[in-house]
């Protein structure tokens, strides 16, 4: 082709190689493809469609993974840090408490009991208190009955004061009265703001969106007048309405509303205000020296004693934050403190100890896997083929056969009563009276996952067997190497991707084990994994469960990275 | 394979210390057994080596003297022992001529390179004990199952009947419990519901993304792979946490905004969460299989004028098709055998049979877990042979060496 002139002269149509051509003629303008568009344009345009139908066919599949698998365990990992329940369920008293400096010898001032009374009368109404109060329990204990009491009394403050207010005026008590007097009755200026806001904190403590109320916000007259009746009114309004979707109007409010009312009127001046009922107030003004302002504080000291403890409310504010390290603190026997993080009382220190015996004994199990594994391997890798796949049943049926129908294999075998225990004593080896605890201990533990896990020890380390070459041990023994060194020098580092390979898998495997420990485990050969799906299922402490599982969770990736780094996660091979 | 090395006899001391050795040992088991250890011991020792001494310089016939210590081992193990311990002794004696003849003819070198030394040999040998050793405790558990589930009694050891090898120790009690129990049945059933539609859903859309995967350029290949094959890292109780979290809202949505059926719902979340699981088998197996797949063929189909549909059905899948379908055993048997996320994740009406096998385990234990195992390991084994067999399909087709 080294003739151009005469090809591009040539009177015929484009052929394939003319884009060889007009590269050899060595043209100033850029290489064409035959439908004479630039070469690199229409490769980069067929690489970026081949790049795209790739991506579709993933795609499926990687949307479906992504939301059922890691958005869940996302989710895992936020519920680790999320603790919005206190100031859902005690918005203003947890605003009061941030103001507390939060000593040891005082407790917090009028304002926050003020708040937490109002807060737990609404908390309590939806019946949502002993949740935080379950919730609080896992930091300090006797919270759950605290609030589960405190829930009931608080009634008995109001009830004082219904009493005396029926005494100057038995309207007091009507529901339809306290709905014109707070709604300021027809067409006035109404506290949008200040019902808008309390629709936001019901849905907080109700944990579902709400819509706006449109039905009722206090007059702004009555809520410039009385703040904190209004408050307390629109409180009950909101819920009732939008919750228990009930009809306002002529309703008993809750009882909160009078300890409210009496606080406003001991400053409130009536004498201008001429909404509906009027006459009422200015009577109950006349009358409000009768009266005794509500104190708070003596109110939670009559409730419970542990409301006049200032280690209540330390702790209250100290797990009143949206995120918390909490769950992380006390998932390493920490808790967390307004001082900050100090240890758990010694009684209560287990995680830690089940976080050394789950790494421990996962290290023995990966040990007596590649002390058991390597021989076999060796064996398998060196044998003729026939003999090698007969023998290599012998692995993949274990492998292949039900984790339940091994785990109950072992427990037949190791119980006291079991196969094993009656072999020794029918061979006289041990007394029948002094038969070998097995089982219910990590004995039992390492000894039925070293079984469960031997497999994945073997393949890996097999597959790398494979391809050392048997003459390199030859060459090794032929120039006076002892079988020793030719093995330990020789063979040995060879086949230690295979070692690191199966060990990294069998560890990672270990360290989540939850089926094995739990049914032949006892109480100490249980792993971590156990105490998890104990704090799920059982003591419902799902935060602390969450942070359990985002630390074994970072141990797991580290070792898949790992993993990827030495192995690659593509050379993953079954069976 | 051939002899390496020419075999003569052997000098009398060592045939005397490995038959006294091997007789001294069973001597020792069945002398502790009977209450006197060491008497068992001389007299095992003592029976081997005279025993030895006799064949080779008075009998002097291979086939009559193994025939002869096989009826004193019966004889000697069935007076001691019953019916059991004359197959035991049986098995004795028949290994103990034969191994008088093995070491004094020397036959235990003939298939060793000749250089080797005496402790080479002996490494050789104790080597490959120890290796049957380890097979021995790979597959003892999986033994045990079998017999102990004929058990007639409701018990998880065997019992003196089923030792005397007699036919009213054994039975198929536990077998017809598991095919009459209502709980049992419920549990089969709904693990036959949802371990094939979970495997169905991870094998279709497991198969198309190794075959995007596949691609010569995919972007972010490795971060991909990552993400698909995590399901299997992950350790199943993290996954079985974050699901319990997840999928109890999803199913509330289910329930209550699309008013879904709750049983229904229930099932669907346990599916999904199965075929999550099965997933990255799928991808693994399938991956494995394409790096052999010769890509010419398909771009030889769409020169013929096949579009990528057609390609993809008449060329590519029934070459990957092993891969596919062993990629689905493993994602079946994974939906199959998985018990944490079923816990998590179901309700009681979701009870599948390894949650079953897990509470019957865990609480009120009874030997139809055993025959129930029984069944698991036969559908295994099918499936590993089935596994098997499509692999060195695969292999062919691809023209590879089979095996």
């Amino acid at each position: 082709m080294s003739d151009v002139t005469d090809a591009t002269t040539a009177k015929r149509g484009p052929t394939p190689d003319d884009a060889l051509r007009m590269a050899d003629a060595k043209q100033s303008g850029p290489v064409l493809s035959a439908d004479g568009t630039p070469l690199k344009k229409s490769l980069r345009r067929a690489l970026r469609m081949e790049k795209l139908r790739a991506l579709a066919l993933i795609a499926p599949l990687l949307i479906f993974v992504t939301i059922s698998f890691i958005i869940p365990i996302g989710e895992m990992l936020f519920r680790s840090v999320e603790n919005q329940i206190v100031e859902d369920t005690l918005p203003n008293a947890v605003r009061e408490l941030r103001q507390w400096e939060g000593s040891q010898e005082d407790l917090p001032p009028e304002p926050v009991f003020e708040a937490m009374y109002f807060d737990m009368f609404a908390a309590a109404e939806a019946k949502k208190h002993t949740r935080l109060g379950s919730r609080l329990n896992y930091e300090e204990s006797g919270m759950s009955s605290l609030f589960r009491m405190s829930g009931r009394k608080l009634d008995d403050l109001a009830d004082d004061y219904l009493d005396a207010l029926e005494a100057i005026d038995p309207d007091w008590e009507e529901g339809s009265v306290w709905y014109e007097m707070m709604s300021g009755g027809g067409d006035v200026a109404r506290d949008t703001e200040l019902s808008s806001r309390i629709v936001g904190q019901i849905s907080n403590l109700e944990q579902s969106f709400l819509p706006d109320l449109n039905a009722f916000a206090p007059s702004r007259e009555i809520s410039e007048l009385l703040p904190k009746t209004a408050e307390a009114y629109t409180n009950f309004a909101v819920f009732e309405a939008l919750v228990d979707e009930r009809d306002i109007t002529d309703r008993d409010p809750w009882e909160s509303v009078y300890p409210a009312l009496i606080a406003d009127m001991k400053t409130a001046d009536v004498a201008g205000y001429d909404g509906p009922h009027a006459d009422m107030l200015r009577e109950l003004k006349a009358n409000i020296d009768d009266f005794e302002a509500p104190d708070y504080q003596q109110v939670f000291a009559g409730v419970a004693d542990a409301w006049a403890v200032p280690e209540t409310w330390a702790t209250i504010k100290a797990h009143s934050v949206r995120y918390t390290n909490g769950y992380f603190l006390n998932a390493i026997d920490m808790k967390r403190t307004p001082d900050g993080a100090v240890s758990q009382p010694e009684n209560r220190q287990i995680l830690v100890t089940l976080f050394q015996r789950t790494l421990k004994m996962s290290l023995i199990i990966t040990g007596s896997c590649i002390l058991l594994g390597y021989p076999i391997a060796w064996i398998l890798a060196n044998l003729p083929r026939g003999k090698a796949n007969l023998l290599m049943i012998l692995v993949l049926l274990p492998f292949w056969t039900s984790l339940l129908v091994r785990t109950s294999a072992w427990k037949v075998m190791l119980q006291q009563q079991g196969v094993i225990n009656d072999t020794l004593v029918w061979l006289g080896l041990v007394g029948d009276d002094s038969r070998l605890i097995m089982m219910n201990n990590s004995t039992g533990t390492i000894i039925a996952m070293t079984h469960i896990l031997l497999p994945f020890m073997i393949l890996p380390m097999y597959s790398v067997m494979q391809t050392i070459n048997p003459s390199y041990l030859r060459a090794a023994k032929s120039l006076g190497a002892t079988n020793w060194t030719a093995f330990w020098r020789v063979y040995f580092p060879q086949s230690i991707p295979g070692i690191g390979a199966g060990s990294i898998l069998v560890f990672i495997l270990a360290i989540g084990y939850y089926i094995t420990p739990e049914i032949v485990g006892g109480t100490d050969g249980v792993f971590i994994s156990n105490r998890i799906a104990y704090h799920i299922s059982s003591s419902l402490n799902w935060g602390l469960a969450a942070a359990l599982g985002s630390i074994l969770l970072a141990v797991v990736l580290i070792l898949y990275w790992a993993y990827d780094r030495i192995v690659g996660i593509d050379n993953v091979k079954l069976g | 394979m051939a002899a390496l090395t020419p075999i003569y006899q052997k000098p009398f001391w060592l045939v005397a210390l490995s038959v006294g050795g091997f007789g001294a040992f069973f001597g020792l088991v069945v002398g502790t057994a009977n209450g006197n250890g060491l008497l068992g011991l001389f007299v095992g020792a003592l029976l081997m080596v005279v025993l030895a001494w006799g064949y080779l310089n008075l009998l002097k016939n291979e086939g009559n003297a193994r025939g002869i210590t096989l009826a004193i081992g019966a004889v000697a193990g069935f007076s001691l022992g019953g019916l059991p311990g004359g197959i035991i002794g049986a098995i004795f004696g028949a290994v103990g001529g034969w191994l008088i003849y093995w070491v004094h003819e020397g036959r235990y070198r003939a298939f060793l390179p000749p250089y080797l030394t005496w402790f080479q040999v002996l490494w050789h040998y104790g080597f490959r004990v120890i290796c049957a050793l380890i097979f021995i405790f790979l597959i003892t558990p999986i033994l045990v199952v079998l017999p102990l589930s004929f058990n007639a009694e409701n018990f998880f050891t065997f019992t003196p009947e089923m030792l005397r090898f007699d036919p009213e120790g054994y039975s198929l009690k536990h077998y017809r419990d598991f095919f009459s129990d209502s709980d049992w049945q419920r549990s089969f059933k709904n693990s036959l519901i949802i371990a094939p539609i979970a495997t169905i859903i991870s094998v279709s859309l497991g198969t198309l993304a190794a075959i995007g995967l596949s691609q010569a350029h995919v972007p972010g290949r490795r971060a991909i792979m990552a993400i698909l094959i995590s399901p299997m890292i992950v350790p199943l109780i993290i996954s079985a946490t974050g699901m319990f979290f997840f999928y109890s809202q999803i199913g509330n949505w289910m329930e209550g905004t699309l008013g879904l059926d709750k049983t229904f719902v229930g099932y669907v979340k346990v599916i999904l969460a199965h075929a999550v699981l099965g997933i990255p088998f799928v991808i693994i197996t399938v991956t494995a299989t394409l790096v052999g797949f010769d890509r010419s063929l398909t771009r030889a189909a769409a020169n013929m004028g096949a579009d990528p549909v057609t390609t993809f059905f008449r060329v590519q899948m029934p070459l990957i098709l092993p891969g596919v379908i062993s990629g689905g055993l493993f994602a079946f048997i994974t939906s199959f055998d998985e018990v944490v996320v079923v816990l998590f994740v179901g309700s009681a009406s979701q009870k599948t049979l390894p949650w079953q096998m897990f509470t019957g385990l865990r609480e009120q234990i009874s030997p139809t877990i055993l025959a129930v195992a029984t069944i698991l390991v036969a559908i295994s084994i099918v499936l590993l042979t089935t596994v098997e067999l499509l692999r060195r399909r695969s292999e062919r087709l691809r023209g590879m060496s089979p095996g």
